[in-house]
């Protein structure tokens, strides 16, 4: 390697590492607020200099809260609990239902075929209040108001769309003369969809499903204004920290990093799924 | 050994639904193939060979028409129902198995035992050369290497019906030479019917006991490579087989004893006046050509005389060029050379091939080709004299293409 390429690829590191900071620096200084009272969070002028204390992740574990105002019930851990039951079956739904219609919008050319695959991508772009209102009456009168199947059915304007047309890209990606090839060998179609199109598909259902999770995960209008107390996700149970006394900036920090940690730890898990798609290469095509 | 085993009846394939047509890809095909018999389909690209293929295979439904299997109805039946094989054009190759288990892979279900299986494998690789690749992965072979496996994993399954969709077209000219030659053998010993699919006439040739020339989804003839080569059905089978392929002209019959003045013949030599023979004119070139038709029956004649105009086609073989350069434009030609050689050519391209010479000829304008088994030493732009036997030609009547007289005898 010579001088210039050594300098090409320190200045290639040098950059990387700028991105990374810009990008990760708000985290990095949540998780410091996390650590430290409201108090030293709001001194001026700010500093990283700290004595870190651990109440705050303890208040949210143990759903108490205590302040000057006295003791508070804090439901994180069950709201942390809804969001990921909320968004696992949402995806498993959606991945369910998803998955064999975007094979068949991939595979089979079939009248209006086009026009319902778009409705279900407008889905997607229609703002979610336009439907709330008359959503929320129509699940008053069948009952399925603070319900978690009533949930998990309107996430699926989130997840449904995405696992649709992301999985369908994949399908399509893969050479039909493939299954062709397993079909004739004495399978019908159902056995060269499950044994052949979702295994090469893989790459593409886990990055899908991954999305899907996070987009679920993050949903907020849907659960305030169709979830009550119990069923709500953390993204709407966060409200309960601004209390009469003040907004806990401290537990609110210890909660955004609880709750990033569930989606890390799936992205980090899918990301052998998603790499694998690189090696897909030589299907497609 | 010789009763029907796969046949198709009046098969049509239209592409944008049977109500508004927008493609009649394959019309009105029918073949009768016999057990253990290999046929190619051979025509040019998008005549609708895959298309063929892919409706035997149960890939395509058929829009209307049958196709039957060992006398069953197939053409309802899933395609993992008909127990055929198929190697397709894009190799399609499972990415996730092994060369071997590829290949392996059609093998799991049957009740052969682990031995068994292996020694097909390794018989397989041997016979196509892949014997080095086996424990690779299908994205890293190469495409001629893929389109081998994907040839063993059809191969290996000795299936009622095996079908090859241009099967070595990825393959350099030595390779396919070679592994043609294994591939008969193979499918001669396990008494394999194939279908073929190829648009190279040499591997139709070798491979095939009958072609099925295919052009625009019909089928124009199928019948033997001799067959095709000595009494082609169609115009078109006229001109697309062969290497070169036969010359084709226009041509008008006139009785011999009408004044050769009316035609304006630029060059060539009527037959004797007061015959009842019949003088062949090629119309195409401005000045018209004449020459005698010589060596026909009076019978033929005069159907001939009866049909008017025709297309006339001679294969490059059949063109008899004379030894001596021929006559300058104008200059006097000996009598009896005229008699024997009465046309006269332009040299236009002279490629030696190493066993065989292919002239490019210019008559008056009407490219005609001839080849020579033997070097030729005039240089482009020398003048030649040739002539066109009669009995050489074959003959096309102009409305229905179809051919009605080759070598001298009329095709009834
Ligand atoms: N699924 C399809 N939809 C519409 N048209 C099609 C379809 N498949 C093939 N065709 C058309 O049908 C015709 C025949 O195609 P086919 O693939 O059978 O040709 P081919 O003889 O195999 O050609 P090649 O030698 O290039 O492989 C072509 O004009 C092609 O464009
Ligand atoms: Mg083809």
């Amino acid at each position: 390697m010579g001088g210039g390429a050594i300098l090409r690829y320190s200045l290639h590191r040098l950059a990387i590492l700028l991105v990374v900071v810009f990008f990760l620096f708000p985290i990095f200084w949540i998780a410091l607020m996390s650590l430290q009272t409201n108090e030293s969070i709001l001194r001026i002028p700010p500093s990283m200099v700290f004595t870190p204390i651990f109440d705050n992740y303890q208040a949210l574990i143990t759903g108490k809260l205590i302040t000057q105002a006295g003791s508070l019930d804090l439901p994180f851990m069950k709201n942390l609990f809804n969001s990921f039951f909320l968004s696992a079956a949402s995806v498993a739904v959606a991945l369910i239902l998803g998955v064999p219609a975007a094979y068949a919008f991939a595979r089979f050319k079939f009248r209006l075929g086009e026009n319902i695959a778009f409705t279900l991508l407008s889905f997607r772009f229609a703002p979610p209040l336009l439907v709330l209102l008359p959503l929320s009456l129509i699940y008053q009168t069948i009952g399925l108001d603070n319900s978690y199947v009533g949930l998990i059915w309107v996430y699926q304007l989130i997840c449904l769309p995405l696992i649709l047309w992301v999985v369908r890209s994949y399908f399509e990606d893969i050479s039909p003369e493939i299954e062709h090839a397993y079909r004739i060998a004495g399978h019908n179609w159902g056995q060269s969809f499950l044994r052949i199109a979702i295994p090469l598909a893989r790459p593409g259902i886990a990055a899908a499903g991954l999305l899907a999770f996070i987009f679920a995960w993050n949903n907020f209008v849907f659960a305030l204004i169709l979830a009550s107390a119990d069923k709500q996700p953390v993204t709407v149970g966060a409200l309960a920290f601004v209390t009469a006394s003040g907004i806990q900036y401290g537990q609110i920090a210890a909660a955004i990093i609880l709750s990033i940690l569930p989606t890390l730890l799936l992205a980090l898990y899918a990301q052998r799924y998603l790499v694998e798609g690189l090696s897909l290469g030589a299907v497609k095509g | 050994m010789t009763d029907t085993v796969l046949q198709l009846a009046n098969v049509n394939k239209y592409f944008g639904g049977s109500k508004a047509p927008m493609l009649h890809a394959v019309r009105d095909v029918s073949l009768d193939i016999k057990s253990g018999e290999i046929i190619a389909l051979l025509g040019s690209s998008g005549c609708g060979k895959t298309t063929t293929l892919r409706m035997i295979a149960g890939f395509e439904q058929v829009s209307s028409g049958r196709i039957d299997l060992g006398g069953r109805a197939i053409h309802d039946q899933p395609p993992g129902k008909r127990g055929v094989a198929m190697a397709f054009e894009g190799y399609s190759l499972y990415p996730p198995l092994t060369v071997r288990e590829n290949i392996g892979f059609a093998l799991k279900s049957s009740r052969l035992v682990k031995s068994q299986q292996q020694q097909q494998i390794d018989d397989i690789a041997h016979l196509l050369e892949i014997q080095a690749i086996m424990g690779r992965y299908p994205s890293s072979i190469s495409a001629g290497q893929q389109q081998r496996v994907s040839l063993g994993r059809a191969l290996i399954r000795r299936a009622a019906v095996t079908l090859l969709d241009e099967p070595m077209g990825q393959l350099e000219p030595q390779l396919r030479a070679v592994l043609r030659g294994r591939l008969k053998k193979y499918l001669r010993e396990h008494g394999m019917t194939t279908v073929l699919v190829t648009h190279d006439q040499t591997e139709a040739n070798a491979l095939a006991d009958r072609i099925a020339v295919m052009e625009g989804g019909v089928i124009h003839q199928f019948a033997s490579p001799a067959e095709l080569k000595h009494r082609p059905a169609t115009r078109f089978v006229a001109g697309f087989i062969g290497e070169p392929p036969m010359t084709l002209f226009n041509a008008e019959f006139a009785p011999t004893h009408s004044a050769p003045g009316q035609f304006a013949a630029s060059q060539g030599q009527t037959g004797r006046a007061g015959g009842n023979g019949c003088d062949i004119i090629l119309t195409d070139s401005e000045k018209k050509i004449r020459f005698a038709a010589t060596g026909l029956s009076d019978a033929v004649t005069q159907r001939l005389l009866a049909l008017g105009t025709a297309t006339i086609g001679i294969r490059p073989h059949d063109v008899r060029l004379s030894q001596v350069p021929g006559p300058g434009p104008g200059s006097e030609q000996g009598e009896n050379s005229a008699a024997e050689f009465p046309l006269t050519a332009a040299i236009t391209a002279n490629q030696w091939l190493g066993d065989q010479t292919h002239l490019a000829l210019s008559l008056d304008g009407l490219p005609l080709v001839a080849v020579v088994h033997r070097p030729f030493h005039q240089a482009v732009g020398a003048r030649i004299s040739l002539s066109l036997a009669a009995d050489k030609l074959h003959i096309f009547d102009l409305a229905t293409e179809r051919a009605v007289l080759h070598h001298g005898v009329w095709v009834s």
